[in-house]
Formats: structure tokens, sequence, C-alpha cells
């Protein structure tokens, strides 16, 4: 069941790799040489060339994080450009390869890598489509968040959104000095909108929706397939969402079926892109933390702790900076390692939901997850957003009693000892929820018959593709960040990385089956340290700060649903800004869903919705 | 929830001693509301963080079948209540308000949370809608982020509460109980902004106005000096010509009677401005095939408004005789 060799260490370091690098491509790599920056440049010609070298010869098989960032008027930087920052990582462990492309901002311009990661699709579309770089050599370059249609690219700095007041928080308009007027009031529309000064209604047209079905051919398809058996066959295109209810959300699929087996998928996002990362930017950093809880709102405290993990590498090259206490440590690992637990309940719950199990089991499960909460609710104050982790250290410490108010409808408030509550729960009931679990379903025909062989994923495609998660580990890759590029306290705990090589829907059902043991025995080894830390101060001085240090930082957790990464950019033209000047979220749910073409096609199109949920996607963090 | 008998019973007609209990004078409104808040169907649809505790009000522990609403359908034409669990963006308030024109009537709206009721936290951003009444009526908000599940509870009895006090007998206050269709929500247009139907004819004179005089076409409007002070905006164009003064209130104490002179005036008004934009209003069937879904809208509503005042006077003239 469990793969116990720990990623071996590389073979040759990341500064062996990027001399390595320099030495092939004296032209083409130069250092990174900005104030709190780090890997290379590659000039954009050589950048397709450069990208399969790394790939192919240095080994780094694993597209992690592509984003844009654009450095317009301001920061440490010499010219207005757009910039493409790549991570690239060894699926065998160890430290990220930093390479960036630059590109002028009026005729934005790249290579796509899409043919050398796979896993680059989504987040080069999504570059295009708030940043406006085009991508020469993507198979299918179209708007992915905002509809085919929309005028501008939003993220760009000189692009303001229609309630905009100043580039950062927080507003003078706002307490002490000014008086709040609702940003209705404002805008002669009464609405959030603003239109170009050269709109024509006359010549409106509405590309949203026809848009979406480019390449498709709409609806039936006529050119007739013929089978062995001289059958003339038709193909449809449907469409699936964003309302249907068992998407997980308003999430959208569109489809071509052969019957009723699937020949092409495209997933369509966006109905739930609340833009997070423009807001971030506008928020100062310490504004940021209550929004990561609305990511993937399942599992706030590990996303969380992904920021602050982020933020504290640049606290870091402060000059007076302490790093969190061993308590901090221990809280957080103990938040994030329940919070896992709830992530892979609710997971197979609704995956069982999608299977035709009806809400019963996912009933037992919520059962057990509310129990969490209440724990959440005493120590962070809320029991979905959490906002409990800060710079440095957490929000508070444990409190001394629980007292779950949820059962005041019976007029009782039940009243328990902290450390009993904790000490019950995780030593008997979770277990118990979890052994019960495996007993119901890991042997049951009718989840066996239906997830065996569904849904395929080969180790190759998982890793190209940049899966993550339980996604990866089901397809036989034990990559595990916990693990191979350890954070907090990990290296120090004992557990083991879950992993199936099947890569079908079950195994990553077994996959999170694991993982819950395994956090409970983290849990477990948990317990006594907390016991012996009881009293240690799990404050900061840089809580609350208000200003970080300029420099760049990739800050990545293995959250519940796969790697969770920040890329955070601190650029304000003195030694410290108060405001990100780029925030990205790398988002697990986004990128997994890269490969649901490929996993659906040849599948039939009942199985999709279990492939789907099999996924494990979170729509606040997929649209962002 | 238990009809209670004695409560019913409490009429102005009297009830022969030994038919207490076997026989209840009611009246048609109350018998009426009182199956249909205790068979409350929401939609089952989720939008983001407020679904989630909205399942987790559905489940074991919360448990909303208490009262009567554990049937969550997952289409609309089985559904009365939309609850609407999170932030609506602009590229989903375009099905969403297609949703609510399937759903049958009578049919509810209920604002989950912070963004569904204003925009929450996110109502800043690019692609956010700052709550879906600004494109669908809404019954009851539930403040938080996310509410509570005793806090949506809270806000689905207050629902309950809302349809107690309805009369099938009022037309002004529950349309649905008129005769005839009532006129659809207009779906969104997803431009190179999100563009109302509504609004269009406004778009188009700040459009025109923008290209004349060179302004701006987003202009923002203008605020209280003491705010103008601190915000410093730089173009203000004049705000637009404020909505025409209410009618005045008809000192008639019958309320009904003030109503219609209301809602008359109402269609009388859009009648006017749907003229004045749309010179020629074209009958849906004779539309030719490129014809745009909006201004096919525009003209069955212009029909639909026609009829609807025709029956508001026949009913009026009746009222009077």
């Amino acid at each position: 069941m469990v793969d116990m060799t720990v990623p071996n260490s590389p073979a040759t370091s990341i500064e062996d790799a990027i001399a390595d690098l320099k030495a092939k491509f004296p032209d083409a790599v130069s250092d990174d040489k900005r104030e709190g920056y780090s890997g290379v440049i590659v000039s954009k010609d050589k950048l397709l060339e450069v990208a399969r070298y790394i790939h192919d010869t240095l080994g780094f098989d694993y597209l992690s994080s592509a984003t844009a960032v654009d450095y317009l008027g301001e920061g440490n930087h010499s010219n207005d450009h757009l910039e493409m920052v790549y991570h690239a990582y060894r699926t065998t462990g160890g430290k990220a390869l930093v390479f960036k492309a630059q590109t002028d901002r009026e005729k934005a311009e790249l290579p796509s890598l899409v043919s050398v990661w796979k896993g680059a699709d989504f987040q080069e579309r999504e570059a295009w489509d708030l940043f406006g770089i085009r991508f020469q050599g993507h198979p299918n370059l179209k708007r992915i968040l905002m509809w085919e249609g929309f005028h501008g690219f939003p993220m760009r700095k000189d692009w303001h959104e229609a309630y905009y007041e100043q580039d950062h928080k927080p507003f003078d308009s706002r307490w002490p000095s000014g008086h709040v007027y609702r940003a209705e009031e404002r805008n002669i529309f009464g609405k959030n909108v603003k239109y170009p000064a050269d709109i024509d209604l006359s010549k409106l047209t509405d590309i949203s929706e026809s848009s979406m079905y480019e390449g498709f051919g709409m609806g039936v398809e006529y050119t007739q397939v013929r089978d062995g058996e001289g059958m003339a066959t038709d193909q449809l295109i449907v469409n699936m969402g964003p309302h249907h209810p068992s998407t997980h959300g308003v999430f959208r699929m569109i489809m071509r079926l052969d019957g009723e087996t699937v020949t092409h998928l495209e997933p369509v996002m966006g109905y739930l892109h609340r833009n997070h990362e423009k807001i971030g930017e506008r928020n100062t950093f310490l504004q940021n933390i209550p929004f990561t809880d609305r990511l993937d709102y399942i599992s706030s405290m590990g996303n969380n702790h992904g920021y602050v993990l982020a933020v504290e590498q640049l606290l870091a090259l402060a000059p007076k900076y302490t790093p969190p206490t061993y308590r901090t440590e221990v809280l957080r690992v103990l938040m994030v390692e329940l919070t896992r637990i709830v992530n892979h309940l609710w997971a197979i719950g609704f995956w069982l939901n999608d299977l035709g199990a009806f809400f019963t089991p996912v009933l037992y499960f919520i059962q057990e997850r509310e129990r969490i909460l209440d724990f959440f609710e005493a120590v962070a104050g809320s029991r979905m957003m959490c906002n409990y982790m800060r710079f440095g250290g957490v929000f508070a410490d444990l409190p001394e009693r629980i007292r779950t108010v949820a059962n005041l409808m019976n007029d009782r408030v039940r009243d328990f000892n902290t450390m009993q509550f904790l000490t019950e729960m995780i030593n008997e009931r979770i277990p118990r929820t979890i052994d019960e679990l495996d007993e119901y379903l890991t042997n049951s025909d009718i989840v066996r018959v239906r997830s065996e062989g569904v849904g395929y994923l080969s180790r190759e495609d998982a890793i190209n593709y940049s899966a993550a998660g339980p996604l990866l580990r089901g397809s036989g890759v034990a990559y595990d960040i916990r693990r191979a590029e350890p954070y907090s306290i990990y290296d120090e705990l004992d557990f083991d990385v879950a992993v199936q090589y099947e890569g079908d829907m079950y195994a990553r059902y077994l996959v999170r089956l694991q993982e819950m043991r395994e956090s409970v025995r983290i849990l477990k080894q948990i317990l006594p340290r907390l016991e012996y830390t009881a009293g240690e101060s799990v404050a900061s001085p840089f809580a609350y700060s208000g200003k970080v240090p300029i420099g760049e930082a990739y800050g990545r957790v293995e959250n519940g649903k796969g790697e969770l990464g920040y890329y955070v950019v601190s650029a304000g033209d003195k030694k410290a800004a108060a405001n990100p000047w780029r925030y990205h979220v790398r988002a697990p749910s986004f990128i997994n869903l890269t490969p649901l073409g490929v996993m659906a096609k040849g599948g039939k199109v009942a199985d999709l919705v279990a492939i789907l949920g099999s996924i494990d996607i979170v729509l606040g963090e997929t649209d962002r | 929830m238990e009809l209670n008998l004695q409560e019913l019973s409490k009429t102005q007609y009297p009830i022969p001693a030994d038919l207490q209990n076997n026989v209840a004078i009611t009246s048609l409104s109350k018998i009426y509301n009182w199956g249909r808040r205790n068979s409350m169907w929401p939609m089952l649809f989720g939008l983001a963080c407020c679904a989630i505790e909205m399942i987790a009000t559905a489940s074991s522990r919360f448990d909303f079948s208490r009262f009567g609403m554990e049937v969550m359908r997952a289409t609309p034409r089985q559904s009365d209540l939309m609850i609407v669990s999170g932030t609506v963006t602009k590229k989903m308030v375009v099905p969403i308000v297609r949703l609510y024109n399937q759903m049958p009537e009578p049919k509810y709206v209920l604002a989950m949370g912070a963004c569904a009721s204003g925009g929450g936290p996110f109502k800043e951003g690019y692609n956010v809608v700052s709550g879906i009444d600004k494109y669908l009526p809404v019954d009851v908000y539930v403040p938080g982020c996310p509410p509570t599940p005793q806090a949506l509870l809270f806000g689905l009895i207050a629902l309950q509460k809302k349809i107690d006090g309805q009369s099938i007998a009022d037309y002004d206050d529950v349309p649905w109980y008129g005769v005839g269709l009532s006129d659809p929500a207009p779906v969104p247009i997803l431009g190179p902004d999100i563009i109302d139907p509504r609004q269009m004819d406004m778009i188009r004179r700040q459009a025109e106005k923008a290209a004349s005089d060179g302004g701006v076409l987003n202009a923002a409007r203008s605020l209280p000096s003491a705010a103008v002070a601190v915000l410093d905006a730089p173009a203000k164009a004049a705000k637009p010509a404020p909505a025409a003064a209410a009618p005045a209130a008809s000192e008639a104490d019958d309320k009904r009677a003030a109503a219609l002179a209301r809602k008359a005036a109402r269609a009388a008004k859009s009648e006017g401005a749907a003229a004045s934009t749309t010179p020629a209003a074209v009958p849906a069937a004779s539309l030719p095939s490129g014809g745009k879904p909006w201004e096919e809208s525009e003209a069955i509503r212009e029909q639909r408004k026609q009829a609807a005042l025709a029956r508001k006077a026949a009913r009026a003239n009746k009222t009077e005789g």
C-alpha cells in the first residue's frame, strides 16, 4: 500500500543545474540579479529550446507554476515589461529551478511551453486572459477565466476596474480621514460595470457562448463515423454545467459524444472568478490572509499556511527576523492535518455522491467534520473561514475549554476541556470514522466495479500535466511536498507518503484513505508536542507588520487537493512594501483539471462526473 | 409544522359544538400559505463557500427538513426557492437569471451571505456583481461570510413568515396570482462588459454624450462636496436625470387602489421609455433570424406590458363598477 522510500535528494543541486544551463546557453541565459530575486532570465527567442533542455536533460520534469507579472512604472526594475515566471521541480524532490522570460508590454508574445510541459496549458491561457501575453504555438489559446469578448487584460497594472479608487489599500476615502460612499453611487450605471469609450451598441454581439464551442462544430456533427459493422453514427455535442448538481459548484464541461463514449472534452471555467489576485494586489499583505480562506473553502487552514510561508520567506530577508516559535509550528501542523482529514472526508463523500450513493454516506462524513469545525470555531472564531495564521505566528493559542454552541437547539451548550476533546477526537473518533469508511467502501463491489480502471491517468501524463496531490500519487508518483521539500516541522515527524500505482479512480480513493490514516499518525505525534510546548508564545513581532522587504518568494504546501503555491512579489520603490506587487495562487484545483480531457476521453459519459469527483476540485480555488 | 386547528377555527363563523375539531373554517390564503411555506423546495444549486454551509444546514446536525425544505431539486422547474449561495460573477449571473426565469411561480430568492447580498469582500472585483438584487428580486437577505447554518435557518424561517403574510387576493403584493404570464427577468448580455438590457438606452445616451463633447463614458457620479474633497475624483459628469418623482400617493385609504395607481404610473413610464428607444417594436414572431436576443425580449416585453395594462385597466373598471 505504502511506498516507504523517501524521494532521494537530486543528484545535482540547483546551483549545478544553473551553471550547466549557463554553460550550454551562454547568450540566452543570465542570472536574475535583482535584489531579493533568484533564478535565471532566459531570452525569449531561446525559451523553448532552454525549456526543453531543462526538462529533458536536467530532469526538471514537473512544472509547478507558470505565471505572469506586469512590471510597470514602479519597483526595482529598469524598464516596463511583462515577465513570465516558471517554477520547475524534479519529482525526485528538491528545490525549484526558477526561470523567467521577459517580453514587451505593447506586443506581448512568448513561445508556448505546452509542447514541453502540458501542465502549462491552462496557466498560459490564464496569462493570455489576464495579462494579454500571446503564446505562439499554444494549441487552444482563448480566454479561460473571463469570457471571450471582454475588453482589456484585467491583471495589467494600468487596467482599472469599475470600482477603482486607488492602487493600494487602505484607501484615503475611508476612515479616519474620509467618509465611505457606496461604490454603486459613484458609478453612473449604478453597477460594477465599465464600458470602453468606443462601444457601439448597434454592432454588439455576445460571443461568450459561441466561442466556447469553437473546434467542436455546433450541434450535431454531421460527418458520419463508420464503425466496423458498417453502421453510421453521429457525434453529438453535449454541454454540462455551469448549473449541474454534480460539477461540485459552477464548473462546466463541453464534450463530444459518440454514443455514450466521450471523444473530446473541454473544461470551461471562470464562473466563480472573483478576482482574488487583482484584489490581493490592492490589499496589504496582511489583508490577504482572510481572502486565502476563501480559495479552497473546505480547507482554509491549509491555504493560510501556504501564504504565510511565502511571506515569511520575504520577511526572513529583513535584518531582525525571528522565525516562528516551535509551538506555532506545532499548532499549524495540528490545524493543517485536521483540515486534510476534513478535506478527504468531504472529497470521498462527494465522490460517492457522484457514483450514485446520493447523500447518505456524506451525512456520516459531515457529522464528523462538524466535530472538527467545532474545534476550529473555538480556536479561531469561525467554522469555515478560520483566518488563523499570521506572519511568524498564529492568531491565538488554544483556548482552555471548548463550548459547542451548535447544540443550542437542544437548549444545551456542551463544554469540553480542549486537550481532552482533541485527544478523544484524534485517538478515537477520527480513526473510528476512517475504519468505518474503510470497512463499508474499500471492498464494496459497487465501488470497485464503478471505479477500478476508470479515469486512468498514466504516471508520465500525471507528471507532464502537472497533476498534484492524490491525483499524482494515485498514478504512482510518490511526490508529497511534506517529504520532497519539507517545510514547518514535517522533517521531524514520522509518516509515509501514500501512493498507489494503478492510476484510476479507485487508486485515488485509496490514496485519500491512506492519507487520512497518515494524518492521524501525525496528529498523534502532535499531541505530546502540544503538551510540552504549553505556555510558549505563539505571537510574533511580524504578525501584523505593515512592511515586507522587497524580493520574490514562492511558498508551497501540500494541501488536501495537492500542491498549493503562492508566488508573491514585494516590489516597493524603497526597501520594503506594504502591498504585494504580484500575488499569484498556484491552485491545485485549477491545474489538476488540465488532464481531465485525457482521463475522460474514451470513457463513458456516466463515469465523467465520478472522474471529476475523484480529482476533487473546489471552484473557489479553480477560478480564484 | 403542524396545522393548529384551534388557531384555524377562530373565525367569525360559529361552528356547532359537536362539529368542533372535525370542521375547521379558515381563509383560503391561510391554508394555501400553510401548504406552501412547509414545502418550500430549494434548488440544488451552489455557487461558492456559502454552498458548503448550505449543505451543512441540510445535513443531520442542523437538518432543514424540519421545516419542509429537504427536497432539494436539481432542476429549476421543480423548485420554489433559489438560495443564491455565494459570489455572483458577471459570467455566472447570465445562467442564474435564466434559471430564475425557468422556475415556476410562486418563486422566491434568498440571498445567502455577504457576496450574494452586496458583493461582499469581493465587491471591487472586475468580474463580480455587487449583489444578486441588481438583477433579480430578493426576498430575504442573510448576512454572514459565510452565514452559519443557524443564520441560514433563521433566514428560511423569515421567508416562511413572509409567505404567511401574503394573500392570494393581493395582486400587487404577489404578482403571480394575477392573470397571465409575468415578465421574465431580462437576461444580461456579455459584451465588452456585462450589459443589463434595461440599461441599453442609458448606455447609448452616455456613449453619444461621450462622443459629442469628449466626456468620459464611465463618468463618476457627483458626490457630496465633503466626499469630493477627499476623493479628488477627476472628471465628474452631471448626474443623469433622476427618476421621475414618484406620483403623489393617493390619500385614499384603499391600499389596493393606491397600489394600482402606482403600478399604472410605472407601466406608463416604462412604456414611454421603451417607445423612445425602440420606435418600431417588432412583434416577436416577425423578427428576422439575425435578430438579437435582447431586441426580441424587448419586443416580447412590450407586448406583455400592453396586455398587462389592458388587464389592469379592465380590473380597475370592474372594481369601480
